[in-house]
């Protein structure tokens, strides 16, 4: 799992029919002290994530274990909104 | 699997059902060496690791699979502490095997 922040949408009109209904976010990945990251996601949001929030990402055949994800040609997820990174 | 060193973690609200009560930790990977080695990450854990310590974590589907019948949606989890790690620094190379080819047959 990887740390992102969204910084945008995406929107498909056509698009594979098991992904109606999903929003697809992009995502930039950030390091725990909140600094970017090289490269860019596109994630599919379950849990209502929202503008510039720091989020939590799944890749690979774990995203499908998401929320309505089961059996879509998904490959990234959105799986928890951080509140808090606590470094030691 | 990989060696990682637990440096933090991570407070979630909202998030997928089957992730609450789940402890998410920041783990920097490390090389056999205990060198710093990529971007750090967010792994759930099975084992009950704290900071500071050295564990193993496993990437992709495998990664849920501490929690079956539950199958959360995380890709990498902290499944072991270590307690030590033997390391040879200089592995000789294999030795080349050296093959007696036949003469090709020209008909």
């Amino acid at each position: 799992m990887i740390l992102a922040r969204v910084v945008g949408t995406v929107v498909a009109t056509r698009k594979d029919p098991r992904l109606e209904g999903k929003k697809l976010l992009i995502l930039k990945p950030i390091s725990p002290e909140g600094n970017d990251e090289p490269g860019y996601v596109v994630s599919v949001d379950t849990v209502g994530a929202g503008f510039r929030e720091r989020v939590i990402a799944v890749s690979g055949s774990s995203a499908r274990m998401a929320e309505g994800c089961k059996d879509t040609p998904v490959d990234n997820a959105i799986v928890g909104i951080v509140d808090e990174v606590h470094l030691d | 699997m990989y060696l990682g060193r637990v440096v933090g973690c991570v407070w979630c609200t909202v998030k997928h059902p089957h992730l609450v009560g789940q402890r998410l930790l920041v783990v920097q990977p490390l090389s056999p060496e205990l060198e710093v080695k990529g971007q750090r990450i967010v792994c759930a854990d099975c084992t009950g690791a704290g900071t500071g310590e050295l564990v193993y974590w496993v990437r992709g589907k495998e990664a849920s699979f501490p929690f079956l019948p539950q199958e959360p949606p995380v890709d990498t989890t902290v499944v072991g502490i270590v307690d030590s790690v033997h390391l040879k620094r200089t592995v000789a190379p294999m030795p080349q095997r050296t093959h007696s080819r036949k003469p090709s047959r020209k008909s």
